[in-house]
């Protein structure tokens, strides 16, 4: 019996993990844009993007050569992560150059990448499918062998599991503990402070959406080889989804990271419902589960409206005659 | 160099034939020919048409008059706007061409002029759907451009649609008894769903001073999972796996408009638009109530100050948004053939609406005409499925947005342009439907 439950236990952590990391890249690259003052609604659109480079990528290398697999999966990650950062350039263009508004723009690059995604896809395939079917699970020697924790950590993992918790620890390093992510946040909080100093705000700003799109494009990769094993033209909501995250993480990389267990293991409970024998036992509709994070997310954004830790200058195009 | 080419190709082939012939295959020269040749001969044509016609008498006159609109519009702001608009449709449908010229030199051309040409391919049949499928995109645009104008950004069209769009259909099936007013009460049903789904985010911008963006982008998403239990447990068809069709009561009626236009979709769908088009001019522009709206949006401390509701007129300009966008659902799913399905993502009209709302500046006439257009390239798309995939309308009006939320940088070239030809200054006012 208590087998039972472990072994269950087990395979709910080894749904969530995948998804949880997917989720927490794209938030910490939407965070990047965020602190640096870039409203970056764009995310869903930069991961469909990166998710479809991506995938095309990885299609190509799993048919047509003998490469080993976690490298395939290895290049794939970094055509999708350097696609991604390309097409954000358009939305920084846009908005920091531009100083355009950044809702607008971000919402054309969702609605192309929507587009050009299925469009390629139907016109080079012949249909909105891209298969990337194989098993990208792998047990990392020796450590697996480590009772209890190595079952649920070092067992059937996926690649990207410990590129996100690098990518993380990174993060938080790169953010708080370095001259540029100084710079960075304070262009987020202050620009006008930050650009008297003598940092240039344009530049920061621009660094925040491009290392957004990134880690946007690289979370799109992810989503596609370890959530959905294809790429279907969209990312089911996940760069929404990481929005939501980021804003209830109040645009901090550890909170972020603890939310996003949560977040993940709502999305996981709503969609893996029937391979998974304890939740078939409570009978409460999946799509409740697939609402809460969103219900939640407002409901930290109306209590929270007050002691909001969102930059101060979230979404003001950098204009030097407002000194 | 042929040889390296084909390294450089070589990773294409992989896709199967059909990939395979349509890159490598690619007539490069006759594509360099079909894109540069003809731009290079129009261009020299132009050239040569100037020093032509430019010295002689008609030159001077044609000269003269292109002054003269330039003085004019110079004069007149808004024409400077509309030509930005203008503009980013240009770019828009330049951008498809191009995308179309890659995919497949060969019937670019003939693609291109389908899907500008989509309402006339079938006389007044298509015509009529053109107007079919404009009416929902019509009334989120307008949803939008209210907001807009008060200073709100409806991003969450999708969902209020989607909301109003379950109860019309929830109506249209269960509320049989209701005979002649089937359809008008479950469009009113729907309006009333669209509105309160669209207070949420009015009520926590007004109260709470949460972003009404990130609110309603969330309730896009809650709306469509909301809407998928919903169905299910009212309304499920389990073997085709959607929503049960409403009752045909329930359907717009089609009046005399059928006649007129022989086995097309429309319905008066557009009268109602219309009218929404006229009351949403009327109450922003000739009540108290909507000078109040606009004040607040402009700005809302100033607005406070001057003893207007400000928290009431933030609520109830995206109750008013929701309402609007809610009709839209209505007059999606009350038509035969049209079923809510089990989605996974935001219905994309809502975004199309923002799209609509930026191209006709959020002027109610300037969104009715963006809409009639949106629906044109659609059907045009429909017509050119047999040459290149419809998604290519949505890469367009894609790039037109882009375009439109680069509007003020064009507007500046363009008065840059006037201010240049004319030797006078103009000055750029911004005016209260300006989002940039």
């Amino acid at each position: 019996m208590i087998v039972d439950v472990f072994n269950e236990i087990v395979s709910v952590i080894s749904y969530v993990i995948p998804v949880m990391i997917a989720l927490m890249i794209v938030a910490l690259g939407g965070l990047f844009s965020e602190r640096s003052g870039t409203i970056n609604i764009a995310l869903e659109g930069i991961m469909v993007m990166g998710g479809f480079i991506g995938a095309i990528v990885l299609h190509y290398l799993l048919n047509n050569t003998g490469l080993h697999i976690q490298i395939s999966v290895f290049i794939a990650m970094i055509a999708g992560a350097v696609s991604g950062m390309l097409f954000s350039f358009f939305h920084a263009f846009a908005s920091i150059r531009m100083k355009s508004n950044q809702i607008i723009s971000a919402t054309a690059l969702n609605l192309f990448a929507a587009s050009v995604g299925v469009f390629v896809a139907r016109t080079v395939f012949g249909y909105r499918r891209i298969n990337v079917d194989s098993s990208y699970r792998f047990d990392v020697a020796v450590l697996s062998e480590i009772p209890i924790l190595g079952d649920l950590l070092f067992s059937s993992a996926f690649l990207s599991t410990y590129i996100g918790i690098i990518i993380l620890i990174a993060v938080i390093i790169i953010l708080y503990k370095t001259r540029f992510g100084l710079r960075l946040r304070s262009c987020g909080d202050n620009p006008h402070a930050a650009d008297s100093l003598g940092v240039d705000v344009g530049r920061m700003r621009y660094a925040g959406v491009l290392i957004s799109g990134l880690l946007a494009g690289l979370g799109g990769v992810f989503f596609v080889v370890a959530f959905q094993n294809r790429f279907e033209s969209d990312v089911r909501g996940f760069g929404f989804l990481a929005l939501a995250l980021l804003i209830s993480g109040q645009w901090r990389p550890q909170r972020i990271f603890v939310i996003s267990i949560l977040f993940a293991l709502m999305r996981v409970v709503a969609s893996r419902s029937d391979s998974i024998m304890g939740i078939q036992a409570i009978d409460i509709p999946t799509e409740i589960f697939r609402m809460l994070p969103y219900i939640l997310t407002i409901l930290v954004l109306a209590f929270t409206s007050k002691t909001s830790k969102a930059p101060e200058a979230l979404g003001e195009p950098y204009d030097t005659g407002k000194r | 160099m042929k040889r390296i080419w084909e390294k450089i190709i070589h990773p294409f082939k992989v896709f199967g034939r059909k990939t395979h012939t349509l890159f490598a295959n690619i007539p490069w020269r006759k594509l360099a020919g079909w894109l540069l040749y003809p731009l290079a001969l129009l261009f020299g044509a132009l050239v040569a048409l100037k020093r032509k016609i430019g010295a002689t008498r008609f030159g001077k006159r044609l000269d003269k008059a292109w002054l003269k609109v330039l003085h004019w519009s110079g004069e007149k702001p808004e024409t400077i706007k509309v030509a930005s608009s203008l503009l980013a449709v240009v770019f828009g449908l330049l951008f498809g061409f191009i995308v179309m010229l890659v995919v497949d030199p060969s019937s670019a051309g003939s693609g291109f002029l389908t899907i500008i040409l989509g309402p006339f391919q079938q006389g007044m049949r298509s015509v009529g759907d053109t107007i079919f499928y404009a009416v929902p995109i019509i009334l989120t645009g307008l949803s939008v451009a209210f907001a807009f104008r008060t200073g709100l950004f409806n991003i969450g069209a999708s969902g209020q649609l989607y909301v109003g769009a379950f109860v019309a259909v929830y109506i249209g099936v269960q509320w049989d008894f209701l005979g002649p007013f089937h359809w008008v009460v479950a469009s009113l049903g729907a309006m009333l769903a669209g509105a309160a789904w669209g207070a949420i985010p009015g009520l926590l911008k007004a109260f709470r001073n949460v972003h009404e963006v990130v609110v309603s982008i969330m309730l896009n998403y809650v709306s469509i999972y909301l809407v998928n239990l919903a169905v299910r447990s009212f309304i499920f068809n389990p073997t085709l796996n959607r929503a049960l069709g409403p009752e045909s009561s329930a359907h717009i009626p089609t009046l005399f408009l059928e006649n007129i236009f022989p086995r097309s979709s429309i319905n008066i769908g557009i009268f109602i638009t219309l009218a929404a088009v006229f009351l949403f001019h009327i109450l922003l522009n000739r009540t108290v109530f909507g000078y109040e709206l606009k004040s607040v949006g402009l700005n809302r401390d100033a607005a406070r100050y001057a003893g207007m509701k400000e928290k009431r007129n933030i609520t109830l300009s995206m109750t008013i948004a929701g309402s609007i966008a809610g009709l839209a659902g209505a007059m999606m799913y009350l038509v035969p053939g049209t079923y809510i399905r089990i989605l996974d993502v935001p219905v994309e009209q809502g975004f199309t609406g923002i799209a609509i709302a930026l191209l006709g500046l959020s002027a109610p006439v300037g969104v009715l005409i963006a809409g009639l257009f949106y629906g044109a390239i659609n059907r045009g798309g429909y017509f050119a499925q047999s040459l290149y995939r419809e998604e290519i309308v949505n890469v367009i009006i894609a790039v037109i947005i882009y375009f439109s939320a680069l509007s003020l940088f064009t507007q500046q070239m363009i008065a840059k342009y006037i201010n240049r030809r004319t030797k006078k200054e103009i000055q750029l006012k911004e005016s209260e439907g300006d989002v940039g």
